[in-house]
């Protein structure tokens, strides 16, 4: 509509004599900063990860002297290491998908109906988001054995989504609640069922929302560990728990214990590159 | 939006009920069970009343733990909110640096929290640190494993260097939120930088800062693994928190009553801060 | 109050631009004079909102001068060039009081309290706020927050220029023409030069004493409502412009006649017209076209009716004509014939017409 000529929202472009690139303002330095010092722990990770343990309890050395990959080897080699991973991928993304589908129905319910009990029904999933897993994990533990789930990746992907649907119902809620209801009439006038409107019209339009729905969930999920550990003990154990496992045992086989942490952050910057263009929006209706 | 009276739109609401009240119900309903009643092995339980919630109410243990933890969430909600804030203020509103800056940000957002507290176990240690060995070349003796000081230090600094990211992220979508015009209009009313924020960008701010506030007063109040991972609540009790000592209480020694009693009320807490937080919200929404 | 000289402006958006699509603004000139009420009508996308921009300083242009009394303002931040803008949605400071609003411009200036009060309390009456200066400025009506933008501008007693952007945008449709005739009234008042940005022809018309008709980045015509209505220079102006617009229709000129459909029609300018090529169109408005007995031969296609008279869309040779007749007139069934008022018909080539 608004042709090439006209700029939608002027930007602030102060009187210069040159209109070349950005400017760099005295106070970016700040984020920049900010941003260096966020790096810093995790570089001295990466660091770490590339050193035999010998040389980081021996010397203090800003980069690795004698750089190896022994320690990435032994995890790719090792099941017990490996499988860690494996494991904590499984019950993320069991729990990003069982939250995301169920919350999907249930905040089409709070965004367009009003019904018995809504208000207080949203409040009171709203305080799920608040529990304290330290209130929960004995209970879990013997709720999930009692159902026979003690152990596998399905007991702590249930677990999860105890603060995982709420937000999962709060973000959607929020993007399904800029979407006019004349969109959903015009569907049923067009002669569209309420499914098929659903699928093929209403979640593409929202499809940002369920991105920032999945990223989340996938951040709450991937970070916590107090519940994951409570609820597996060997089929299922995350790589949280082999983690502290050999960090009391093997005695501090630091550079091993690096070289996992290293590899926790892959998923992490993954999904973040993927919504990175999203994660403004999302957190735009504060609804994290 | 005006919303339609349907009470059918319980069925859309069911899985999610189900799911949940599954995963909150029943084990609050244990937990319940628990702390109205005494056993001495053997699974024999006896009614033991309020008395479990008394001798907690009362355990000087409960208090200091909850003393340290409303210390701990004081301290840093008083660093990271400004912090926070005053980081989204000097980011460029728009721009190639943007989301370089933004995912750059978040990683530490989503680091597994075991990770988070085993990286300043080791960045901290005096000797092969860099943060210990740094501060202690600066002639500061710094140890964090046997100074209470020096744990404290250490895990806000970790807990800033964790969170302080939502703080700027929530901020930050707030202020880009805000049409050029008002920045505009500052402008030929010749209001200088200031006033600018004072008068536009702190109220419009509002929202996202209450949500800011409220997220990381729950979850720095709830902390739990980088805590453990990082000083394991020492040295001594010096680091323990609430989550901390109740978790030591029911999976450590199985002192099922009164860490139920504990828990309740520690999940009471929690509660009536949400419910106030929560009002304060939608008011401010309903505007 | 200023009088404002654009010279040689051109603006782009893009960092090289090369062909003439990249020029938000086509080479253009103008000359405001002081305290004039002007408006500048166009569609979306025609650079109105970018030349509002490059006036007030938010945008420096690309080539060109800006020019207030005569002093060169093109490095100008738009507080030294003494700007105030109504914006289309009102921008007010929430937290403050209406009055705190209204002094705002005045208390960053550095002026004395007594004098604040005065002219708040003036501009405050005058804009019929007074009643609300203690009220907190966001509990007000959209329009009312309006006037309070309207108000900061107005507070200023050596604002250069006040700017409207689409002001009326956000504004009840009832009170939009309470709030058009007060800007109307107040710009007779206190005589400051205002420049009126909008696409809806309407609002235009009746507040500008010229308006400045733009598309696609240029100046098609300068004038007063009355000239862009009687004489539109441009088939664009006349089709903008008046409900429905004028008629244009493809014709040929002989020996200084315009001819459309076979039938010589005539015309104010057709002995001037040269051809040389160019596209010849005849623009005659509905309110100029009538019923006669000989004429044009036409068919009569529809009526529609628009209260106080009808809009008949005829049809000559496959182009439309339309017409306008009075609710008392009788309307031929099938065919008619026309004629088109000779004072009031113009030949244009290639879209502007003929001098």
């Amino acid at each position: 509509m608004t042709a090439r000529s006209e700029a939608p929202a002027v930007g602030i472009v102060t009187a210069q004599r040159v209109r070349t690139g950005p400017t760099f303002r005295a106070r970016y330095l700040i984020p920049a900063i900010y941003i260096v010092g966020l790096l810093l722990p995790i570089y001295w990770l990466l660091n770490m990860s590339f050193k035999t343990t010998n040389e980081i309890l021996g010397s203090f050395t800003l980069w690795p002297q004698n750089f190896t990959l022994e320690n990435y080897e032994k995890i790719f080699i090792d099941p017990t290491w490996y499988m860690g991973y494996v494991n904590s991928l499984t019950y993320v993304v069991i729990n990003t998908v069982l939250s995301v589908s169920v919350a999907l129905p249930a905040a089409y319910a709070f965004s367009r109906y009003r019904f018995l009990g809504d208000k207080h029904l949203f409040f009171w999933l709203l305080t799920n988001r608040m529990a304290p897993p330290a209130v929960f994990a004995l209970p879990f533990l013997q709720l999930y054995s009692a159902v026979g789930l003690f152990d596998t990746p399905w007991a702590v992907a249930l677990a999860h989504t105890l603060f995982n649907i709420p937000l999962a119902v709060w973000i959607l809620e929020g993007f399904m609640s800029g979407v006019p209801k004349e969109l959903d009439e015009t569907a049923y006038v067009d002669g569209y069922s309420f499914w098929r409107f659903f699928f093929r019209i209403f979640m593409p339009t929202i499809a940002a929302g369920i991105g920032v729905a999945c990223f989340f969930c996938f951040m709450f999920s991937w970070v916590e560990l107090l519940l994951a550990k409570t609820l597996t003990s060997v089929e299922a154990k995350p790589i949280a728990a082999t983690m502290t496992r050999t960090a009391s045992t093997s005695g501090y086989e630091l550079g091993l214990l690096a070289a996992a942490g290293s590899l926790t952050l892959i998923p992490g910057a993954f999904v973040i590159y993927f919504v990175r263009n999203y994660i403004a929006k999302g957190f735009a209706l504060g609804r994290v | 939006m005006n919303k339609v009276v349907n009470q059918k739109a319980w069925f859309f609401v069911l899985p999610v009920v189900l799911l949940v009240a599954f995963n909150a119900i029943i084990p609050l309903m244990t937990v319940v069970n628990f702390s109205v009643q005494e056993t001495f092995g053997d699974n024999v339980f006896f009614w033991a009343g309020l008395q479990w919630f008394e001798d907690v109410l009362n355990s000087e243990r409960f208090h200091a733990a909850l003393l340290r933890s409303l210390l701990f969430t004081g301290l840093v909600l008083l660093i990271e909110i400004p912090l926070g804030l005053i980081i989204a203020l000097s980011m460029p509103r728009r721009g190639p640096w943007v989301s370089v800056c933004l995912v750059l940000m978040a990683l530490p957002l989503l680091i597994p929290w075991n990770v988070v507290g085993a990286m300043w176990n080791i960045m901290a240690l005096p000797d092969i640190g860099l943060l210990g060995r740094g501060i202690n070349a600066l002639g500061i003796e710094y140890n964090y494993t046997r100074q209470p000081f020096g744990a404290w230090f250490t895990v806000i600094l970790m807990d800033v260097w964790h969170w302080t990211s939502l703080v700027v992220l929530l901020c930050y979508a707030g202020l880009v939120s805000i049409p050029d015009a008002y920045y505009q209009a500052a402008k030929f009313d010749g209001a200088r930088p200031w006033a600018v924020f004072r008068y536009i960008q702190l109220p419009k701010l509002k929202y996202v800062l209450t949500i800011a506030i409220l997220l990381r007063f729950m979850d720095s109040f709830m902390i739990y693994t980088e805590v453990v991972v990082l000083t394991g609540g020492g040295p001594g009790n010096a680091t323990t928190f609430l989550s901390i000592d109740l978790v030591k209480a029911a999976l450590g020694q199985f002192d099922l009553g009164p860490a139920a009693a504990m828990s309740l009320i520690y999940f009471l807490i929690i509660l009536l801060l949400s419910w106030l937080f929560y009002t304060l919200m939608m008011r401010n929404e309903a505007r | 109050m200023a009088r404002i000289t654009l010279e040689n402006l051109r603006h782009s958006y893009v960092a090289d631009p090369r062909s003439d699509a990249d020029w938000a603004l086509k080479r253009l000139n103008l000359d405001l004079s002081d305290g004039g009420a002007y408006a500048l009508l166009g569609p979306s996308g025609c650079g109105k909102t970018t030349l509002l921009n490059l006036i007030s300083g938010l945008l420096r242009p690309t080539e060109g001068r800006v020019l207030f009394d005569g002093r060169d303002v093109t490095d100008a931040t738009p507080e030294q060039r003494n700007i105030a803008q109504v914006f289309q949605f009102p921008v007010i400071y929430d937290t403050m009081t209406v009055y705190a609003n209204l002094a705002f411009p005045l208390r960053n200036r550095g002026i004395p309290n007594p004098d604040v009060d005065a002219r708040v309390r003036e501009i405050a009456s005058m804009l019929e706020l007074d009643a609300t200066l203690h009220k907190r400025a966001s509990g007000l009506t959209a329009d009312g927050k309006q006037k309070i933008s309207l108000g900061r501008g107005l507070v200023r007693a050596d604002v250069n220029v006040i700017m409207f952007d689409e002001p009326l945008t956000v504004i009840d449709p009832h009170l939009k023409w309470v709030l058009r005739s007060k800007l109307k009234e107040l710009h007779q008042r206190i005589r400051r030069t205002m420049i009126y940005v909008t696409h809806d022809q309407t609002e235009a018309l009746t507040f500008a004493d010229e308006v400045v008709v733009m598309n696609e980045g240029e100046i098609v015509q300068v004038g007063t409502p009355v000239e862009l209505f009687e004489r539109p220079r441009h088939t664009f102006v006349g089709h903008f412009i008046g409900s429905p617009g004028m008629n244009v229709l493809p014709c040929e000129v002989t020996g200084g006649r315009a001819i459309f459909a076979g039938h010589p029609v005539e015309t104010a300018n057709a002995a001037r017209a040269k051809g040389n090529g160019k596209r010849l169109q005849l623009g005659v408005r509905p309110e100029f076209v009538s019923l006669s007995g000989e004429g044009i031969p036409v068919d009569i296609v529809k009526v529609l009716d628009a209260g106080r008279y009808r809009i008949v869309e005829t049809r000559a040779n496959g182009t439309t004509i339309k017409m306008l007749v009075r609710e008392s007139e009788t309307v031929p069934e099938g065919r008619a014939h026309l004629r088109f008022d000779p004072a009031h018909t113009q030949v244009y080539e290639d879209g502007w017409m003929v001098t």
